[in-house]
């Protein structure tokens, strides 16, 4: 397990490369082997009720799955484990936060009927982060009556790597505004969390040109920041198909070979005459041969686009694409590989 | 069964020349900013002066089109084939915070102008505010069809969260400086106790108390500060709010709807379908991208496996040269196989959006093995988008 003593991990990646999905996929593997783990969405989309298949969750740490380590296809003890998912309402999280430290009583009314939640967070978005990471930073230390960690792990289906930094770097973010007073203490709280060995921020790629780019100054940002940099989830990569024999279609001419063995195949039709069947198969080749060309030109960009994650020397983790979208059994089964390659 | 959809003529809309503005919207990772700059060049090429606004190109996207930084300026791009013809190409990419500091310079005098922009709360707001990005992108829109310029102006919308937020944006930010709370703020302790807070039966102290309390007192005189200063702009902010509001629902503009044949991109296509309907804001089409075809849809994927099983299960007694052959063949097939699953998939996914939205022209641009970095792949692009109209 690659990621021994993080309690917090955060999930993040272009938009479009199954971010919500994969986070979720860790939160499971995570919780493997009788653990108990904490999905967080910050984003109001309700994209974990709609990947688990329940109703819109409501504030509120409420169990969405459990897992065994069989579910996951791997041997080993039978205890299962369990998943919670969380999705936070910024409105709530102020609300609750102001009440928890002010006891706020008739104000906090009128801080409400003022529109002051939506006033603080539009005027001030570092303030609105600093609640969102807050929480999953609570989450991730809080302790039982029995002074355990309630949470194994806390993953956080974190905003996309275009804001992920702006998000993350709460402190700076809020500095200028609060220069004092609580909310400065709890931004400078926080970011401790944030940047302790305890958390781990994972981003999610396709291996295109686009999603890759933006991994690798993705990653370079959070280093700037002092943030923890954690793996690389490959999502969405195709099985290899015949990657060799295609190359070599593309750049030889194997034309009237190819011709024969489809006749071969039996795709020429019964006719008893060769040229018969040979023609036959004509209108076959140039599709066949095209389709192999573009398939070798995506398998060359997508060899480039590895090389570039691996430059960045993190550990990497590869998920397959599941055809026709990701129900919950596809679900289990990248949490399966995520298990298997290490990443839980 | 669904029909096939009604075809989008892109070259109808673009060479109209009542048609002045295209906006493209749709999810992230669908290809809106390719879409857009190829509708540019294309409009372009075809005579039309025409200028391409984007909000965050990728780098080599933008570097085709010669753009390397922000400057919120249009400039011309080259290698557009526009010599002939009356067209030209100009492109830019939005700087947010500047076109903000723009329209504060606009609407203030220079000392309070300079007041608000050194305020950290304006630093904030215009950096950082949910829809600072879309609002601008509309101001920005609104100033470059002003000047009356451009024939065409091609707008690439922000990757939003909730896809239509730029639609909201504005109101929204209008709303916000519109309210309660600001108007507390701004008002004088003693009026307010009379009026403003009156009806909360609550002291103006114990409001300000409680958010100095939270905030700091240096954060809440600040933040009276700004909103102080910025009390003056409300009714100009507003104002442009709303006629870049009626700029889009104005006849000679047309919103194209961007996705790719997938499950997720195209419900928040039916999503944006829906809220453009609400708002009545003209809708031209969809433009699905990444639409995969083959040039031998006569072989199904069952017959291609099958045949490719039949050659892997051949003997090892034949050639060297010919048994390479075979396995070559198969491995033809199997693509071949996995390649008309897809369309398939697509196809069926397609079909949905299209039951639901049968008078939504859809318009479809094949799958590239890589992505777009030069003028001669949006030229491409942009013929695959009015390929399918003929």
């Amino acid at each position: 397990m690659d990621w021994e003593g993080v309690r917090l991990h955060v999930v993040s990646g272009k938009g479009g490369t199954g971010k919500t999905t994969l986070a979720a996929a860790l939160a499971l593997a995570l919780a493997a082997e009788g653990r108990r783990t904490l999905l967080i969405e910050v984003e109001g989309r309700q994209g974990i009720a709609e990947l688990f298949g329940i109703a819109a969750l409501p504030y509120e740490e409420r169990r969405v799955a459990s897992v065994s380590p069989a579910q996951l296809g791997l041997s080993g003890p039978r205890t299962s484990g369990d998943v919670f998912a969380l999705a936070i309402d910024t409105e709530q999280a102020l609300l609750e936060y102001l009440d928890m430290f002010y006891k706020l009583g008739r104000a906090g009314k009128a801080l409400q009927k003022v529109g002051f939640v939506d006033f603080a967070t539009t005027i001030a978005p570092g303030v609105r982060d600093v609640l969102l990471t807050g929480k999953a930073c609570e989450a991730a230390r809080r302790k039982g009556p029995d002074g355990r960690r309630v949470y194994d792990a806390v993953v956080m289906d974190a905003p996309p790597t275009g804001r992920l930094t702006r998000f993350l770097n709460v402190n700076s973010e809020v500095a200028g505004l609060a220069r004092f007073g609580p909310i400065h203490s709890q931004a400078q709280a926080v970011m401790g969390v944030l940047k302790s060995p305890e958390t781990a921020v994972h981003l999610v790629t396709l291996l295109e040109e686009m999603p890759v780019q933006e991994t690798v100054d993705g990653f370079t940002e959070l280093r700037e920041a002092g943030l923890p940099a954690g793996g690389v989830l490959v999502n969405m990569v195709r099985p290899p198909v015949l990657d060799a024999a295609a190359v070599a279609a593309a750049h030889g001419d194997h034309r009237e070979e190819v011709a024969q063995a489809l006749v071969e195949a039996g795709l020429g039709g019964r006719s008893r005459s060769a040229a018969t069947r040979r023609a036959a198969v004509e209108p076959l080749l140039d599709p066949l041969l095209a389709q192999a060309r573009e398939h070798s030109e995506r398998v060359a960009l997508e060899r480039e686009q590895r090389a570039e994650l691996a430059a960045l020397d993190l550990p990497g983790y590869e998920l397959p694409l599941l055809s026709g979208g990701v129900d919950l059994g596809g679900l289990y089964r990248l949490a399966g590989e995520l298990k298997r390659q290490g990443a839980a | 069964m669904t029909g096939a959809p009604e075809v989008l003529d892109l070259d109808r809309l673009i060479d109209d020349r009542q048609t002045r503005i295209v906006v493209c919207c749709g999810s992230g990772g669908v290809g809106k900013t390719t879409t857009a700059a190829a509708i540019g060049l294309r409009a372009a090429e075809r005579g039309r002066r025409t200028v391409v606004l984007t909000i965050d190109p990728a780098r080599r996207l933008a570097q085709s089109m010669g753009l390397t930084e922000l400057d919120n300026t249009p400039r011309p791009v080259k290698g557009a084939d526009t010599a002939d013809g009356p067209g030209e190409l100009h492109a830019m990419m939005l700087d947010m915070k500047r076109t903000f500091d723009e329209v504060v310079l606009a609407h203030a005098d220079p000392e309070r102008a300079r007041a608000i922009l050194d305020n950290p709360f304006y630093q904030s707001l215009s950096a950082g505010f949910a829809g600072t990005q879309e609002y601008m992108a509309m101001e920005k829109l609104g100033q470059l069809r002003a000047t009356g310029e451009w024939d065409l102006i091609v707008v690439d919308t922000p990757p939003s969260r909730s896809a239509l937020d730029f639609l909201d944006a504005p109101g929204r930010l209008g709303s916000f400086l519109d309210g309660k709370i600001i108007r507390i703020l701004t008002t004088p302790a003693k009026v307010g106790g009379r009026s403003a807070m009156k009806f909360l039966n609550v002291g103006m102290g114990l409001l300000t108390g409680t958010l100095g309390k939270i905030f700091g007192a240096q954060l809440l005189t600040d933040l009276q500060t700004f909103v102080a200063a910025m009390d003056s702009m409300f009714g100009g902010f507003r104002e442009r709010a709303e006629s870049t509001y009626q700029l889009l629902k104005a006849e000679g503009t047309a919103f194209l709807v961007v996705a790719a044949p997938e499950q997720d991109a195209l419900r928040e296509a039916a999503y944006f379908v829906d809220r453009l309907a609400a708002d009545e804001m003209p809708l031209a089409g969809l433009v699905l991208n990444r639409v995969h075809g083959t040039g031998a849809p006569q072989l199904t994927a069952e017959r291609a496996q099958a045949a490719a099983q039949a050659l892997e299960e051949n003997g090892t007694d034949r050639e060297p040269r010919q048994a390479e052959a075979e396995t070559l063949a198969a491995g033809l097939l199997r693509l071949h196989a996995e390649r008309v699953e897809v369309i398939g998939r697509e196809r069926r996914t397609r079909d949905r959006f299209v039951a639901v939205y049968p008078d939504v022209p859809v318009v479809e641009v094949p799958a590239l093995a890589g992505d777009v970095h030069d003028l001669d792949g949006l030229r491409l692009i942009g013929r695959q988008l009015a390929a399918s109209a003929e």
